[in-house]
């Protein structure tokens, strides 16, 4: 090979090399971009009175109280409701129905459909299901289980694939010691299959916990402290959304509960990762 | 009822009574057939060794005889398996039953992702040893059976996963013999351990089958260990696609005066 071809082979690989860093950079840059823009913009407005005080003058002063309360009962009910419902389905999924069997192919498929239906039809099918032929009507209940809803494809995917992901001479090693398939479930396939629901709760909360068009036609708007879980309440994206484009000069609460929010999803994401190598270490 | 005879030690092997017979067993997957019309009779307190190269259906043969093949897809088994007076074949069988008196070792040791402890109390514990202290004097009892308990004592709350190859294996063991079995299958359970590890297993196997009076069938791919510590043995080998017991008898007539050409072949290293 000449020289020079050689020479221009280099600089292909150079240019290739900055193309390479170039798209993950601006990717990360806009991240810190739109993180530091929130933390800039609402780090001012963050103090223990800010979290717990009611809001004034439809959100441009006093606090978020109400609105966390609304949000945590929200997720709560959308927990409680899911969770249960998830991990057995993705029991049924991985442990009873076998890779070709109709009904767990059914299953998948419809949650897989399920997963891909936008937020603002879920807020129909709750507003029309649980707010008026339950008679829930605006409620932290029927948001909260709107939100579970929408959350179970998540949530059911990744506990069975966590199942799945458990070896399958555990299942041979307990059945040969004459270990019922229910312990063996409970002691040993689901306590291995914890990381694998963590991930999905993360990723489901995070989900729900950044949903607004899901919840305005189910928990609604009011933003007074909720006395019971069949009082309307607002949650802290809507309330984002409600000062940023309906209120002028609200915005600088915005930015504040916007940092909230950031910060709660953050938690979140460390309570999981801390339960995950809880749960991990036994595997070394 | 298998523990009629103890005094074996004065008893020649050839006087004991057939424990396990097997008629024309035969298992397919998928009507893909594994092995086929295999029929002999294992007697009572002896080691069994089958041998045979891979592929000859001696795993799955050894999980007929807990009935695991239950749990493989596709999976089919007939003839009979006569264990004293109940056929194990027979679906009303209790298997969890069943498979506390047949203890199973796996060629890959696989402890539960738990504590060393635990691994052997949660068996127990299904199986309604309700006393706790109990339990703890089983968890020592078989922990120094396997020669483990010097090493694990001060760390019995530790993971089992950072156990070393061998002693997987033998915390397998343990977990198996805290159930006391009458009878124990092995599927290989050396060869995936390193040659000293590999060793201290087969000295606890012969040591163990003295101790308690196992009857203890082994698959292996390990002709000199069969030969050490085998009182039986027996050749699996493919034909026509499909795998079938060659030769069965006395270690010592299948070593040094084998009858089929196949056994010969086999053992001299000339085929296999």
């Amino acid at each position: 090979m000449s020289r020079k071809a050689s020479s221009k082979l280099i600089n292909l690989d150079q240019l290739f090399k900055v193309v390479i860093w170039l798209i993950p950079l601006s990717i990360t840059a806009i991240f810190i971009w739109i993180l530091s823009d929130i933390v800039i913009g609402g780090i001012g407005q963050i103090s223990w009175a800010f979290l717990t005080t009611n809001p004034l003058d439809a959100g441009r002063d006093g606090g978020i109280a109400p609105i966390l309360v609304s949000t945590f009962l929200i997720l709560a009910v959308c927990l409680v409701a899911s969770v249960p419902i998830s991990i057995g389905t993705a029991i049924l999924l991985a442990e009873f129905t076998p890779n070709q069997n109709w009904f767990g192919r059914l299953v998948r498929r419809s949650l897989d459909v399920l997963a891909g239906v936008p937020s603002i039809v879920f807020g129909l099918f709750g507003n029309a299901f649980f707010a008026q032929t339950l008679g829930l009507g605006f409620s932290i209940l029927s948001g909260g289980l709107t939100l579970a809803c929408m959350v179970l494809p998540i949530l059911i995917r990744s506990t069975e694939a966590g199942l799945r992901a458990v070896p399958q001479e555990y299942r041979l090693n307990s059945a040969a010691l004459g270990i019922s398939k229910t312990s063996t479930l409970w002691h040993l396939l689901l306590p291995a299959a914890t990381p694998g629901l963590l991930v999905g709760l993360v990723l489901g909360l995070g989900r729900a916990i950044a949903e607004t068009a899901a919840l305005i036609f189910t928990s609604g708007y009011v933003d007074r402290m909720p006395t019971s879980l069949l009082d309307s309440g607002r949650s802290l994206s809507i309330h984002i959304f409600d000062l940023s484009m309906n209120v002028s000069g609200g915005d600088s609460n915005a930015y504040g509960s916007a940092l909230i929010l950031i910060l709660i999803l953050l938690i979140i994401n460390a309570i999981a990762a801390w339960l995950g190598s809880k749960y991990n270490y036994l595997y070394d | 009822m298998t523990k009629s005879i103890t005094n074996n030690s004065q008893s020649s092997i050839q006087d004991l009574q057939p424990l396990i017979q097997i008629q024309q067993l035969s298992l397919s997957y998928k009507n893909k057939p594994a092995f086929q019309d295999v029929t002999f009779s294992i007697p009572q307190n002896s080691i069994t060794a089958i041998v045979g190269p891979s592929g000859c259906g001696k795993s799955s043969f050894l999980t007929c005889l807990n009935r695991l093949s239950d749990l493989i897809p596709n999976c089919q088994v007939s003839g009979h398996i006569q264990l004293g007076t109940v056929n194990l074949l027979s679906p009303k069988i209790n298997t969890t039953a069943l498979r506390r008196r047949i203890g199973m070792i796996f060629q890959k040791p696989n402890p539960f992702p738990m504590s060393i402890k635990k691994n052997i109390v949660f068996p127990l514990k299904e199986h309604g040893f309700a006393n706790a202290q109990e339990r703890e004097q089983i968890v020592e009892e078989v922990l120094t059976d396997v020669g483990l308990w010097s090493e694990v004592k001060n760390r019995l709350e530790d993971s089992a996963m950072s156990l070393s190859g061998g002693q997987k294996q033998r915390l397998c063991l343990a977990r198996a013999l805290a159930l006391k079995p009458e009878i124990l299958l092995m599927d290989e359970p050396c060869s995936a351990l390193d040659p000293i590890s590999s060793g201290i297993v087969e000295d606890l196997i012969v040591r163990l089958r003295h101790k308690y009076h196992y009857t203890i069938i082994i698959v292996t791919h390990n002709l000199a260990q069969a030969k050490r510590i085998a009182d039986y043995a027996g050749l699996f080998w493919v034909e026509e696609g499909c795998g079938r017991l060659i030769e069965f008898g006395t270690a010592t007539q299948f070593f040094n005066a084998p009858e089929h050409e196949l056994t010969k072949a086999y053992i001299q290293g000339t085929k296999g």
